[in-house]
């Protein structure tokens, strides 16, 4: 069975405003899809009707076959769609490992499990601290979240999405805040995910270098509707992107 | 280790504190002679078990219930009615422990499911509204329940003072049902507060803290919060409703005053927020402090006031008169909360010097 997540018509609507509107994709394992296009034209706001942090108005969400529109963002977890989020979001006051140990201890399915300590459970502790390596905090782990710099903390978000090991890989701008020097450790990362060729991956992504060095496609979003869409060389080079998303009209650009 | 769960005091003081207290306790009807002391310590170690499951909801998950003397009351009422109605014997108790219990975890479960899936100030709302009614429902049925009088009733035989196991000869006093009664409540409360203390240790308790942390992110990694919530609201209404019935087995009553009131939620709150929030041990400093202050700082100040007007001291003797001991305690709370804003607990943990 191929994985293949699709949005059919996929619309929100918050009063007389249309945030997503009628958006049509799907998206195949193995594909590195990059979402762009101008502030507010919906990339988060559509990252969020398929991850269910927000319950579309209309159309329709599968993945793998299966309807998941009326899923809730847990169970929308549990069913394989891992999601980094754009502002950082984690759990303040704990510990780095305890973040990441967190999030395996989710995908164990370990959940309500309280009659032996927590310290019991070595295997999800060491496999938190294998992720931890992985993204280059492993020296950081004992420290409070909140006292990490920015670019760690982005990398911690994107560990608790490693650590769920999802099928769908959504980054909402991974390296958005980070200095230069911390950005070739995402990029890495995301670079490794895209070898193994049963994840789908998505990237909102401002950063056109990011966007034409690891997408294998492009989506364009403006005012909430698809208007582009296909290989990255074609996308940046259509006029509607060239206007819309760049900013130049096509005369001037020619 | 085991039995605290891996989470030990991880502060040296705290620890000999604990020990201290837990020692005093132990030792209270050998030691300490007469029976104010003696109820002195049962209060202590039924509201240690009671602020702690307290603490499970408002420290581990952040959410806050009104509602936690309501299901104090309903262990209390389901003794004093079962032992009152039935008889004084253990099948009555029995009957007590196998209908109360469960009626707590079905309101809890009930008002968990009702109103943890929104946000908690109407989780706070809703266990406001359903204690009141609980108050005034209790009042009200006085065929069932004595309304404002309460019940008083009778302890099953081996609990009573009249039972005598050893005779004065040996510690000068007699050992009877009564020291019975007291170390049943402390092994029983020992228990409760060990058992909290390995649920908010288990990868459950994690999670409720990673709940408080941040909801959003919890329910994006694929926990659905709302049942842990509710889950800890049920593991703490049962917890509060076994220190209810203790509390009714050792004072062989159960009315408003001593269950349901409001003043009692206040108790407990200022206890959790004393000995230090989302800790567990705290709950046994706080209630050490807040109770022994309660029932001493009264004949404490009546010392001092003596001793001041001896002393030929101007205005002193008038400010520590023993009427004025409800004003001392208002001070004695705003100073700690201002100086222990993590309680005494998160106070010696983060010490200097502490061990980690």
């Amino acid at each position: 069975m191929t994985l293949t997540l699709e949005t059919r018509d996929l619309t929100i609507r918050f009063g007389g405003h249309v945030a997503v509107n009628s958006v049509s994709c799907s998206f195949r394992p193995g594909e590195l899809t990059a979402i762009v296009g101008p502030n507010g034209a919906g990339k988060t706001t559509y990252f969020n009707l398929i991850s269910g942090q927000l319950a579309a108005s209309s159309g329709t969400i599968l993945f793998g076959g299966r309807d998941i529109t009326g899923l809730s963002a847990p169970l929308r977890t549990r069913a394989g769609l891992g999601r980094a989020f754009q502002l950082t979001n984690l759990f303040p006051n704990l510990s780095v490992e305890e973040n990441v140990r967190l999030a395996v201890q989710a995908q164990s399915g370990v959940h309500y499990d309280l009659l032996r300590p927590w310290m019991a459970r070595r295997d999800l502790i060491a496999r938190a601290d294998a992720i931890l390596d992985q993204v280059a905090l492993g020296s950081r782990r004992g420290v409070t979240a909140t006292t990490l710099s920015h670019g760690d903390q982005r990398k911690l978000e994107v560990a608790l999405m490693m650590a769920l090991q999802p099928d769908v890989f959504m980054f909402d701008e991974p390296t958005a805040g980070m200095s230069i020097d911390e950005v070739p450790v995402v990029l890495d990362l995301i670079g490794k995910l895209k070898q193994d060729r049963s994840k789908i991956i998505l990237l909102v992504e401002h950063k056109m270098d990011v966007v034409r060095s690891l997408a294998d496609r492009i989506i364009v979003l403006h005012n909430g509707q698809l208007v582009a869409d296909g290989k990255p060389a074609e996308v940046i080079a259509s006029p509607i992107v060239q206007e819309a998303y760049l900013g130049v009209s096509p005369r001037s650009a020619a | 280790m085991m039995l605290l769960s891996g989470d030990p005091p991880r502060s040296r003081a705290l620890s000999i504190l604990l020990v201290v207290i837990i020692l005093a306790l132990l030792a209270t009807p050998f030691i300490f002679p007469g029976a104010k002391a003696l109820n002195v310590a049962a209060k202590i170690c039924i509201f240690a078990a009671l602020v702690a499951s307290y603490d499970l909801l408002l420290g581990y998950t952040g959410s806050v219930s009104f509602a936690h003397t309501m299901f104090y009351g309903i262990g209390s009422y389901a003794i004093a009615i079962a032992l009152y109605g039935l008889g004084p014997n253990w099948t009555s108790v029995a009957a007590a422990v196998a209908a109360g219990l469960p009626l707590a975890l079905l309101l809890a479960l009930a008002i968990g499911l009702f109103s943890l899936r929104v946000e908690a100030i109407f989780f706070a709302m809703i266990t406001l509204a359903v204690a009141s009614a609980f108050l005034v429902l209790a009042s009200q049925l006085s065929w069932l329940t004595g309304g404002e009088d309460g019940r008083s009733f009778q302890l099953p035989e081996l609990l009573r003072p009249g039972t005598v196991f050893i005779g004065k000869e040996w510690f000068g006093f007699p050992i009877n049902g009564r020291i019975l009664t007291y170390y049943l409540v402390l092994s029983a409360c020992a228990l409760m507060i060990l058992a909290l203390l390995r649920v908010v240790n288990s990868p459950f308790g994690r999670v409720l803290q990673a709940i408080r942390e941040n909801r959003f992110r919890a329910e994006a990694l694929g926990y659905r919060t709302v049942f842990h919530l509710t889950y800890a609201n049920c593991i703490a209404a049962v917890i509060a409703a076994g220190a209810g019935m203790l509390n009714a087995l050792w004072l062989r009553y159960a009315g408003p005053d001593t269950s349901l009131s409001f003043s009692i939620m206040l108790d407990i709150l200022l206890m959790v927020v004393i000995g230090g929030m989302g800790t567990i041990y705290g709950a046994i400093i706080g209630a050490a402090i807040f109770i022994l202050a309660q029932n001493y700082l009264q004949a404490l100040m009546s010392i001092a006031s003596t001793a001041a007007a001896d002393a030929g001291l101007p205005l002193l003797p008038g400010l520590l008169h023993p009427d004025r001991w409800l004003l001392w305690l208002g001070l004695l709370f705003i100073a700690s909360v201002y100086f222990f804003p993590t309680g005494v607990v998160g106070r010696l943990r983060n010490k200097p010097g502490a061990s980690r």
